[in-house]
């Protein structure tokens, strides 16, 4: 299985592929969590947003400025709510929804700053996940999930189906859904099924306001 | 303080001229406000006045490539040269430079000594023509929004329309939200180190006691000391001492003297330096009063006092960036508790609330206040990744503009 490829540097993943193509180019976003800034610097570089970014530990903030990306230290729990009312066009937030403790009110947040929400997350009802937990008797560790339980920023645990039911919950529409299976194959889609579910290993859904 | 639009309004009284200084500094001079006097916050005019400032590397065909170096409270225009008074390397000679991360061959570095300083720009040791006497204290009080239009006018007298960065540390990081606060169509990106929106208590407190020390020296004389063989040195010393003692951590103090002693082996039951912090202390209060003139420190320490950003907008500061096309780089220092991590943080909020592009990074170190003057490699990695990165956008914005 080979989903990195390389580009310069930086080894960009097939999900911040897919979500620079799902990013108007010349927009305005913010990249919330956006670690050492690689998909901010795809998005700069190749798609010429106006993009800023906000980003937890110290050290990512500092090797983003390095690479001249005006990112600042923040918290997406807290200091979202600086930021006014439609700022951008677009608030992502890649990988990091599972390790958020109010996912409400972050998700709130980011379609309130942003006109739309591109988020990107493991799916916990991948086949594999399930079978580790069911045969192995062990939480899943893979390439999406690489840390050991105790050793885990994630503390949110959700499927597909689970974060469509949010969705709902919060009266937000996914304008656009892509399910990567296992192979870095994706597939835009317009409804979760159960095989959908199943075999999904991560999701990016481009949310807008109702 | 009563808000007071600077520069360019009509003069009500008099201006006041101060004589041009004759120094042999290395440099330029300009006299400014001949025609034209600066309206200074206070509401009095200044002009003829003079301003020194220094260069280095050179102005590219299309003026695109200065950058602005503001200097702290007790800098001046020698950033990258052995200054002439001291014989020392430049306080910035670390950083702008041939190849250094503020590249003299790629970029033309100006800066350019504060209004109300002592290093052949206007300030009160300068003659007041009126009486033919230096100033002293009559010489018209002084904020960094003074010092930041004064500025201008040289910028503009290069023949420079847009700056492609203005940078500073501590009061020159005033320098630099107040020029990107009040000239943003001047300013590409700006580089706000150790700074702060508004002085604060604590702060004007230190400075303070500074003051008090000078005004306490008999040899002081109510400013009017420069017609006598002594200046009030001691009260600068002690002025320059504790000031010193916050630009430093608790940290560094204890690494770099911890208790030792200072060439002694007991303690002497004295008052003489037994403590090597003390004899440092006293060596840098000596070596102060060489180059630094009592009243300037006087008048540019009131001058970072004043300065209040949100103030001047009703009390907030977002509305002092609302709109700003400028790029801003904010940094801060973990062990720096004059100006801490909060200060530059409130900023960042605000400029988060108009939406501008921000960057912010907090480099750690325990050198204190003074460490964005000392060689601090996570520092110079992530100015010249901003720089770089700044340089890209602004020939991309150049390239669309003339498209």
């Amino acid at each position: 299985m080979n989903r990195q490829e390389t580009t310069g540097t930086a080894r960009i993943r097939v999900d911040q592929k897919l979500i620079a193509d799902m990013v108007t180019p010349g927009s305005r976003l913010i990249d919330v969590g956006c670690g050492d800034g690689v998909l901010l610097d795809l998005l700069v570089r190749e798609r010429h947003v106006d993009g800023r970014g906000i980003e937890l530990s110290q050290e990512g903030v500092n090797t983003c400025v390095a690479r001249g990306l005006a990112v600042v230290q923040g918290d997406a729990e807290t200091d979202l709510h600086n930021y006014p009312d439609d700022a951008f066009d677009f608030a992502l937030l890649s990988q990091t929804l599972p390790a958020i403790f109010d996912v409400k009110g972050v998700l709130q947040e980011l379609l309130r700053i942003g006109r739309c929400a591109v988020v990107s997350f493991p799916n916990f009802g991948y086949w594999r996940v399930r079978s580790d937990l069911l045969f192995r008797g062990r939480s899943p560790i893979s390439d999406n999930l690489p840390n050991a339980w105790y050793e885990s920023p994630n503390i949110r645990f959700f499927t597909l189906t689970d974060f469509m039911d949010l969705l709902a919950e919060l009266d937000l529409t996914a304008q656009q859904i892509v399910t990567i299976d296992r192979r870095g194959h994706a597939q835009s889609r317009s409804e979760i099924g159960h095989w959908t579910n199943l075999l999904t290993e991560q999701a990016i859904f481009l949310i807008g306001r109702n | 303080m009563t808000k007071q639009e600077p520069d360019g309004a009509q003069s009500s009284g008099e201006a006041i001229a101060v004589e041009p200084t004759v120094t042999d500094l290395p440099g330029h001079q300009l006299v400014l406000g001949e025609a034209d006097p600066l309206l200074l916050a206070s509401g009095q005019m200044l002009g003829p006045f003079t301003v020194a400032y220094q260069t280095y590397g050179s102005l590219n065909d299309d003026r695109s490539n200065a950058i602005l170096v503001c200097h702290a409270l007790t800098g001046d225009q020698y950033v990258a040269e052995t200054h002439p008074v001291t014989g020392k390397d430049g306080w910035w000679g670390t950083i702008v430079g041939a190849g250094r991360t503020i590249d003299t061959d790629q970029y033309f570095v100006i800066c350019i000594n504060v209004l109300g300083g002592c290093m052949g720009t206007a300030g009160p040791k300068d003659i007041d023509p009126r009486t033919g006497e230096p100033f002293g204290l009559k010489f018209p009080g002084i904020t960094i929004t003074d010092m930041v239009a004064a500025q201008k006018r040289v910028i503009e007298h290069l023949g420079i329309t847009k700056l492609f960065a203005v940078i500073g540390g501590s009061m020159g990081a005033m320098q630099a939200l107040e020029w990107a606060s009040r000239y943003p169509e001047m300013v590409f990106c700006a580089i706000p180190i150790a700074g702060a929106a508004r002085h604060s208590a604590q702060n004007i407190a230190f400075h303070e006691v500074g003051r008090q020390a000078i005004m306490a020296d008999p040899n002081w004389c109510g400013g009017a000391y420069y017609d006598q063989d002594v200046d009030p040195e001691r009260g600068l010393a002690v002025a320059r001492m504790a000031a010193h003692i916050t630009y430093l951590s608790d940290s560094a103090l204890h690494r770099k003297f911890g208790r030792n002693l200072q060439d002694r082996q007991e303690i002497t039951f004295g008052f003489d330096a037994d403590f090597q912090i003390e004899s440092y202390l006293r060596h840098q209060g000596r070596s102060f009063v060489e180059r630094f003139d009592a009243n300037s420190y006087l008048y540019i320490t009131r001058a970072m006092d004043y300065f209040d950003l949100a103030a001047e907008h009703d009390g907030l500061l977002p509305t002092a960036f609302e709109g700003s096309p400028v790029r801003f780089c904010l940094v801060s220092f973990t062990s720096d508790w004059l100006f801490p991590t909060a200060e530059s943080r409130q900023i960042v909020h605000a400029l988060n609330a108009v939406a501008a592009a921000v960057s912010f990074v907090e480099i750690e170190t325990d050198s204190g206040h003074d460490a964005f003057l000392l060689e601090e490699p996570e520092f110079f990695r992530i100015l010249s990744g901003f720089l770089s990165g700044a340089a890209d956008q602004y020939a991309r914005t150049s390239i669309e503009a003339s498209a």
